[in-house]
């Protein structure tokens, strides 16, 4: 690999590979990040490759592996360039099929994505109506860069930000077009990130100062940072290094979980590269600037993510939170002066720097700018990650992006921002997305998950689950919220197995301000964020699990039966088939019959029934108040 | 000399002092279960909160770790700090009944009654045993382990260790739990160590390079005879 001495080098070589591209060139370009890994990916590639070879086609048309495109629902995808045509859910014998077809500049109509409303094929991946209403310039970028290729990034304007950044040899410019553009931090809390980077800068410290990248995420059904990071770790890279030339520091560590193996490779393999080229350590590009990244494995503590935690992780201690002030900036990791920012505020800096502050700033609300990814899951047809500018409502997202519920029923809510979210009923959807809105919600932005809720979703039960994963997550260290979350829980469960009384709910709506109150860190002080809107929003659905001791969405065992409506019943034999323990029986066209001794309320027959003849009764007759 | 507002007045305290300190020189009570005279603070036990700023942007910090800032406003007994502050106690109450110490404060803040389910735990986790361990006795012979409701405090691999001196200085801290480590009874004992009867001032004719806590001690009334 060629190093690289001086800004122009990189210039010339950029546009020497920009020269050399051929844009009429096909390009079978697959989706390989974990999840589309986990579906087949490494298949397709495999047959892509053979077929290639079989048909001697290396010169007819150029394979891509990138990271995760965002469309789940439809891994593992093919894109073909330059048309842009989309073939989503490729089996091996398909892919063996579209590798001629693309050489000969075809279009497979049968493989085209089918739109499940209209029912029509649609060719292009900008027709689909998941990614037509989406900004992606983030995401976007995933598509066109094979991550473990550094030259792929250079050749799409990569490290041009950089090169832009150091050839004006001012940091004082720097800080104040992350400034002007308003970027807030993508990991929940929304601090400006000018702001922060001014406080580092302003820092007096013989003894150097640090920038963390913060890619712990940890929420239960998020992974924006995971699909950047294995998609396009240099525009971290690349992000760090502008941070570093505007603040003064020199070293970097980008804190990953181990949970995310190839995230870490892709990781290091780029900073390998980017070494290689003269792009990162000693004397970048010839300038004299020196950065120095580190990848730090986080042990898998979901409380590492809160950044006084995450230095002590660092630093190899207990990963515990402590008291700020001092905050990171005056008296971080070893001492030094340090910024957290998160995956995603990495990543828009380049953008920045490229396309100037106040365009940056354009985009979304006045007070929340740019594009947020979300990773749209649940109860939706299209689930996946979702890059919008800020602003739009959650009804756009759920509704035209995720193409409403995936099921028979309605959808009721939205849950945003993970366990330390809240919950934002159906009623809401007309809210914008962005800090302030959602904060007056009672929710919060968080880190970017989005989970969709339906009618047979029991919030009680969504409130009992995340308090479950804090209360074992935890760091045990303050008292209200190693205790609280544990209480917390014991209430919820007591509500969903019937033991519940209304003092209870009392009590546990006490205890969640107080554990919001009173506990250290972020952890805890959004613990209660869970509980809190659910009862805001939900509260006759507690009333009903305690005082009908039912559970209408038939998801609390304890508190339902499941009946076979004669009236609607077929005698269709689906759900006779489905059930594991034999507790439906009866001759075919005639009403079932649902043995309560051997039902152990799995859900199989209650979803695998398309005339809705199976419904939850409450188990004890109270008299409706 | 920093001049902050405590409880409405103005007051001046030293610089560098934490919130606790201020207020404990000016004579305000503030319970706290985690925090020593001596030891690094902690902020554990959330006991010790008070209200800082002005409402509505007001919150509730931990005084053993806050720093005394120029012209913060302090509120040590607002109602939003009695509500935390009798909950804090209801929830040490419902896990550690058997504790004087909690007992009495709770009988201070006029707790007659727990309403969570009983619970009978013998230790708060509030550090100062490790932080005794590691600060003062330079030991280092137990530790944190665990997370969440797992969390408790032993030795590595909970054998007996060999960097525990015997001082006693984790038992004569202990604010909470004096019950859990009754010297002679191995299984209450946290690090195991002081089970072994052969104290070291037994065993090495000079003693002087050891602090001892243990009081009373069976070591010395063997002396004695």
């Amino acid at each position: 690999m060629e190093r690289l001495n001086s800004i122009e080098q990189l210039q010339a070589l950029e546009q020497r590979m920009s020269a050399d591209r051929d844009p009429n060139l096909p390009v079978i370009v697959i989706s390989a990040g974990t999840c589309g890994q986990a579906s087949g990916a490494n298949d397709l590639i495999r047959i892509a490759k053979r077929e290639i070879l079989a048909h001697g086609l290396a010169n007819a048309l150029s394979l891509r592996v990138t990271g995760c495109h965002g469309f789940c629902q439809a891994e593992p995808s093919v894109l073909v360039e330059p048309e842009g045509t989309f073939y989503p859910r490729l089996g091996i014998k398909e892919m063996a099929r579209l590798v001629p077809a693309v050489s000969r500049g075809e279009v497979l109509e049968d493989f085209l994505w089918r739109d499940p409303k209209t029912r029509r094929r649609v060719r292009k991946q900008a027709d689909i109506a998941f990614f037509r209403n989406q900004t992606r310039t983030i995401l976007s970028r995933n598509e066109r860069i094979d991550p473990i290729r550094i030259y792929t990034y250079i050749q799409d304007g990569g490290y041009s930000a950089l090169a832009k950044v150091l050839w004006s040899g001012d940091a004082g410019r720097v800080i104040e077009e992350v400034t002007t553009s308003r970027l807030r931090g993508r990991g929940g809390a929304g601090f400006p990130t000018g702001q922060k980077w001014e406080l580092l800068a302003n820092q007096k410290d013989g003894r150097g100062k640090i920038l963390v990248c913060n890619a712990d995420e940890g929420d239960p059904g998020a992974y924006m940072d995971r699909s950047v990071l294995e998609g396009n770790p240099h525009s971290i890279i690349e992000g760090m290094l502008i941070g570093g030339y505007a603040t003064g520091a020199n070293e970097g560590v980008i804190y990953v979980r181990t949970e995310y193996p190839l995230a870490i490779k892709h990781l290091v393999i780029a900073l390998r590269q980017a070494r290689e080229m003269g792009l990162l350590g000693d004397n970048i590009l010839g300038t004299g600037f020196c950065f120095h990244i580190d990848v730090v494995k986080g042990a898998g503590a979901f409380v590492c993510g809160e950044e006084t935690a995450l230095m002590r992780s660092i630093e190899g201690e207990r990963g515990e939170p402590r008291q700020r002030p001092p905050y990171p900036v005056q008296k971080g990791i070893e001492g030094k002066p340090t910024a957290i920012n998160n995956v995603e505020t990495w990543a828009n800096i380049p953008i920045i720097i490229a396309r100037g502050g106040a365009a940056f700033a354009r985009i979304g609300t006045p007070g929340s700018t740019g594009t947020k990814i979300f990773s749209l899951v649940g109860k939706v047809k299209n689930t996946g990650l979702v890059e919008v500018p800020m602003g739009v409502t959650i009804g756009e997202i759920v509704n035209e992006i995720g193409g409403g519920p995936s099921g028979r029923t309605e959808i009721k809510a939205v849950q945003t921002g993970g366990p330390s979210g809240g919950c934002i009923p159906a009623s809401l959807f007309d809210l914008p997305v962005d800090y302030e809105s959602l904060a007056k919600a009672g929710s919060i932005m968080g880190s970017g998950g989005m989970i969709v809720a339906d009618q047979n979703t029991c919030m009680v039960d969504v409130a009992k689950y995340f308090m479950k994963f804090l209360k074992d997550e935890s760091c045990g260290k303050c008292f209200t919220c190693r205790k609280g979350t544990q209480r917390m829980w014991e209430l919820l469960d007591d509500i969903t197995s019937g033991r519940g009384t209304l003092e209870l709910l009392e009590l546990l709506e006490e205890l969640a301000l107080v554990v919001k109150d009173t506990s250290m860190c972020g952890l805890g002080q959004t613990a209660a964020t869970p509980v809190l809107t659910t009862l805001r929003y939900f509260r006759e659905e507690f009333v009903t699990h305690i005082e009908r001791k039912y559970c209408p969405a038939t998801v609390c065992r304890d508190l339902f039966k499941y009946r076979v409506i004669a009236e609607k019943c077929t005698g269709c034999g689906l759900c006779v088939k489905v059930c594991p323990t034999g507790a439906l029986s009866g001759p075919r066209k005639e009403p079932h019959h649902l043995d309560d001794s051997k039902c152990i309320k799995c859900r199989a027959c209650y979803e695998i029934c398309n005339l809705d003849a199976i419904a939850g009764d409450s188990i004890i007759a109270v008299p409706a108040r | 000399m920093i001049t902050l507002t405590m409880n409405g007045l103005p007051v001046m305290v030293e610089e560098g002092s934490t919130l606790l300190e201020a207020a404990r020189y000016l004579g305000i009570d503030i319970p706290t279960l985690c925090h020593m005279d001596g030891l690094s603070p902690y902020g554990a036990c959330r006991l010790c909160v008070v209200e800082i700023g002005v409402a509505p942007s007001s919150k509730l910090v931990s005084a053993c770790t806050y720093p005394a800032v120029e012209g913060l406003p302090v509120r040590t007994g607002s109602s939003r700090v009695m509500r935390a502050r009798r909950m804090v106690l209801e929830l040490l109450l419902a896990s550690c009944p058997q504790s004087k110490i909690i007992q009495d404060l709770a009988s201070a803040y006029e707790i007659r009654q727990q309403r969570f389910r009983q619970e009978h735990e013998d230790c708060i986790l509030c550090g100062l045993c490790v932080r005794m361990c590691t600060e003062q006795m330079m030991a280092g012979a137990i530790g944190f382990r665990g997370r969440g409701e797992h969390r408790s405090i032993g030795t590595p691999f909970d054998v007996a260790s060999e960097a525990c001196r015997l001082c006693g200085g984790c038992m004569y801290v202990c604010p909470a739990c004096q019950l859990r480590c009754t010297y002679n009874e191995p299984e209450k004992a946290i690090c195991g160590a002081c089970a072994n009867l052969s104290a070291p001032c037994l065993a090495k004719p000079k003693f002087d390079d050891l602090m001892c806590y243990m009081a009373p001690c069976v070591a010395c009334e063997i002396r004695k005879d």
